[in-house]
């Protein structure tokens, strides 16, 4: 074929039929499409399901059978282990105190903040807000040191008190709430002042009930965030008891308690630790992703 | 005259009372935020500054940083770490090398990763789209810690991965054993596995040049390849957001010309996601030179030192080695480098594009529209930012 003859042809049947042509190209490539997808998606959803099959395998069949998803000998020595012989258990009460004080203290004092950006006109009102944007940019990993040394000076190292109070506010979350109340108007508290409602009377019980989308996010992405959280527990104590799940199966994967590679013992922690979250996700699946794109955004 | 003094009469209390409204709801406004401010003023604001002083101290950890044994050593700290003698000078150049590579390998990464799923998923004849979604998006909300025990096993010498490379006759690393410098073992080969003379003395932070050629461990790689595993769900989701407020008639129009599909991306789709390409590269460089979770869980910075990372060399020389002033200091050096990179990001991704869509799309309606779609979305705040400056 030379290139001088070639374009008039097909050009020619292109106008012809573009109709069927176009169709079935459209069509192959919707196959195409989906079976990318679903090789992509097998590869993101293979681990998790071998982490499952593996954590009720022997360790020697995990080792010879890696990728087998049907156990050939199902035991669950691996979570016999973890609940009787472990601190498994106080690691996930730990988690579990954590998560709820955090999860609540987050609620109440980022809407109560972010309603005071939002609608409360007050002097230095600006310059807070340029602080908290500030101190969003701060790097978490930065502050390991930083925050410990303050911890301690203040004498809450290795205890509740440090392990929750500096995770009571985050900027993210003032955000979140701030940009909703923007979003509702104003004349319903003007209507709640009017009534002889103070500042904080007309917003606890008219503007937080409406808020309840925003507030959701902020305990999905609260609960979700306190539950995974590392670093801040390695810093703030050091004492078995207040050992948290991430803290405790962290020490677990870098061979705190066992001879041997136990990967079911292990692999059977991990999972057990995933699945809170697992489920808040299941649940809550739209509203995660829409938080979560929204949150990021800010 | 008689009429001034009965307004100016009537004109203070009502003067007096808005001030006194404006006053309570002043009082109010400050109860409201002070929980907030005191929180994080005490464990963010307060943390830099007493860091800032320990950075430049001799503390050991005993006692208060504040006490009268501790000395000033001015930029001891700072020049022991940037220096590149010692011990500490070369796991810091290490630390930084290692974190390089990895970041320069998982930031496009991940970032293309992203957009592919994104534009994938949001294809309008697809079905199961939510399915997929979720299948993406799950190991963004796992623990870092759970992924990485997983991940350790996956890797293992017996793990899946060898297991499947064993399927077309490869023998797989002991990923998380493995020191060996991916770049290097390319140049071995090719039959150059020793450091030419050229490359051998030490050079900038005290590694020499055939070090810095090394390329990211093998261990390093198996954490590569995690992270861009966990954070293409999240980034999948900020472009998928995106690509929804791109309206369909500019892709109709541009169908209507004539161009296909590989074009309508390039040309169209890609130029319309810079705001989101922009906020989704800034997250990922961030991100990335604050690889903690993974170092402690899994390798500690072994095999080797090829998976030590500044945020951990920094966690190690503060809580373990008792060296406080050089941790710090480790972690202002951090936290500039990511600033400075940040900034030059900015820099780069700024110029070229702001007149183009002002002249394609009026800013005022870009803006507006794409802020009554999604309340709050970054997308209008980026256009702002770009505009002002």
């Amino acid at each position: 074929m030379s290139t001088a003859t070639a374009p008039a042809p097909p050009a020619a049947a292109s106008r012809r039929r573009p109709p069927t042509d176009g169709r079935r190209r459209a069509a192959r490539g919707a196959w195409i499409a989906y079976l990318v997808l679903i090789a992509l998606a097998l590869i993101y959803i293979f681990p998790f399901l071998v982490q499952v099959a593996t954590s009720f395998k022997s360790e020697p069949e995990a080792a010879q059978n890696p990728l087998g998803l049907v156990p050939q000998n199902w035991t669950v020595a691996a979570y016999d282990t973890l609940f009787a012989n472990s601190d498994f258990p106080l690691w996930g009460m730990n988690s579990f105190i954590v998560t709820v004080f955090v999860t609540l203290g987050r609620v109440f004092f980022n809407s109560l903040a972010g309603y005071a950006l939002a609608r409360i006109p007050f002097r230095g009102r600006a310059l807070v807000f340029a602080l908290l944007v500030a101190v969003m940019a701060v790097p978490g990993v930065v502050l390991l040191i930083p925050k410990f040394l303050v911890i301690n000076q203040l004498g809450i190292y290795d205890s509740y008190t440090g392990m929750i109070l500096p995770l009571l506010a985050d900027a993210a979350g003032v955000f979140i709430m701030k940009n909703f109340f923007e979003s509702i108007p104003a004349s319903v508290e003007e209507q709640a002042r009017i009534d002889g409602a103070g500042t904080f009377r007309t917003f606890w019980s008219v503007v937080l009930p409406m808020a309840r989308p925003a507030v959701m996010t902020i305990v999905i992405l609260s609960f979700q965030g306190s539950w995974n959280e590392l670093n801040h527990f390695i810093i703030s104590t050091q004492s078995p008891e207040l050992t948290t799940l991430t803290k405790g199966v962290a020490q677990l994967a870098s061979g705190a308690l066992s001879q041997g590679t136990q990967y079911p013992l292990k692999l059977a922690a991990a999972a057990l630790m995933t699945v809170p979250v697992a489920i808040v996700f299941f649940v809550f699946q739209k509203r995660i992703m829409n938080a979560s794109a929204g949150a990021v955004k800010e | 005259m008689p009429s001034t003094p009965t307004t100016a009469a009537e004109a203070p209390p009502s003067r007096v009372k808005r001030g006194d409204i404006r006053g309570r709801q002043g009082l109010a406004g400050w109860l409201f935020i002070t929980p907030v401010v005191l929180i994080l003023g005490l464990f963010l604001v307060v943390p830099v500054i007493m860091a800032a002083w320990v950075s430049l101290s001799d503390w050991t950890g005993r006692g208060s940083p504040f006490s009268a044994s501790v000395s000033f050593v001015g930029f001891e700290n700072y020049s022991g770490i940037l220096g590149g003698e010692g011990l500490i000078g070369r796991d810091f150049g290490t630390a930084i090398r290692n974190n390089l590579y990895y970041v320069l390998l998982v930031v496009p990464l991940q970032t293309a990763l992203a957009l592919f799923l994104a534009v994938m998923v949001n294809r309008q004849i697809l079905k199961g789209r939510g399915f997929f979604r979720t299948a993406f998006y799950f190991p963004s909300v796992t623990s870092s810690v759970a992924i990485t025990v997983l991940w350790l096993f996956l890797f293992s010498a017996t793990g899946v991965i060898n297991k499947v490379l064993s399927f077309f006759a490869i023998e797989g690393p002991n990923w998380f054993q493995d020191p060996r410098g991916v770049l290097h073992i390319l140049f071995g080969l090719v039959g150059v596995d020793q450091a030419p003379a050229g490359l051998r003395a030490p050079g900038f932070l005290g590694i020499s040049g055939w070090d810095w050629l090394a390329g990211p461990s093998v261990a390093m790689s198996a954490f590569v390849l995690m992270a861009i595993f966990t954070t293409s769900g999240t980034f999948m989701l900020l472009f998928i957001a995106a690509l929804q407020n791109i309206s369909g008639e500019v892709q109709e129009a541009a169908m209507v010309d004539g161009a296909t599909g590989w074009q309508r991306f390039w040309a169209v789709t890609l130029p319309m996601l810079r705001p989101t390409l922009f906020t989704v590269l800034t997250l990922g460089l961030i991100g990335t030179w604050q690889v903690f979770d993974q170092i402690y869980t899994g390798t500690q910075g072994g095999p080797a030192k090829t998976t030590l990372t500044p945020a951990y060399l920094s966690f190690n020389a503060a809580f373990v080695d008792q060296q406080w002033g050089v941790g710090a200091a480790i972690a202002f050096v951090l936290f500039a480098i990511i600033v400075v990179l940040t900034l030059l990001q900015r820099w780069a991704l700024r110029e070229r594009d702001v007149p183009r869509r002002r002249r394609m799309v009026p800013a005022g309606v870009s803006a507006g529209s794409s802020a009554a779609a999604i309340p709050g979305t970054a997308a209008p705040a980026d256009e702002e930012g770009e505009q002002r400056r």
